[in-house]
């Protein structure tokens, strides 16, 4: 899967990757990240 | 998933579509991984939340799998993601994503 072009929902969690961290990477990669959220997954 | 979550993305799915749009995921466990992989392509698993049968097929990785890191920049990607992929179980949460990815194929 391609990320160039692409619309990123971006869904981290707080005890693994965070979503602000994949936005940050995604966007290297010449995708958008369009939703960040980080859940809490218990 | 939060509630709040899933509805955000329902909304954002219908009012824009789902033509380009995909997921990454940071979960630290196959449990958690292939729970939210499963929201967003079959609908929520709990019958909970805005996603409850609904079935959006959103394509969805995680930002571990070797596809998506050979894309990111390489500096960029130690610095947000290096710790987390030293302590985790890669290898197990990649398979939980892959896995939801294969039924969802297989059922369509």
């Amino acid at each position: 899967m391609t990320l160039k072009g692409k619309r990123v929902i971006a869904i981290g969690e707080r005890d693994g990757i965070q979503g602000p961290a994949i936005a940050e990477c995604v966007r290297t990669a010449g995708a958008e990240a369009v939703l960040v959220t980080t859940q809490c997954y218990v | 998933m939060d509630l709040e979550s899933q509805g955000e993305i329902k909304r954002f799915a219908e009012q824009f579509g789902s033509e380009g749009l995909m997921v990454v995921l940071g979960s630290p466990d196959p449990e958690s991984a292939e729970v939210f992989a499963r929201t967003v392509t079959e609908g929520d698993p709990s019958y909970a939340g805005p996603l409850a049968a609904v079935p959006l097929g959103l394509p969805v990785y995680h930002i571990l799998e070797d596809e998506i890191k050979a894309q990111v920049d390489p500096a960029v990607y130690e610095r947000q993601v290096g710790l987390m992929e030293m302590v985790l179980d890669a290898d197990a949460i990649v398979r939980g994503v892959q896995a939801v990815r294969v039924s969802v194929r297989r059922s369509r």
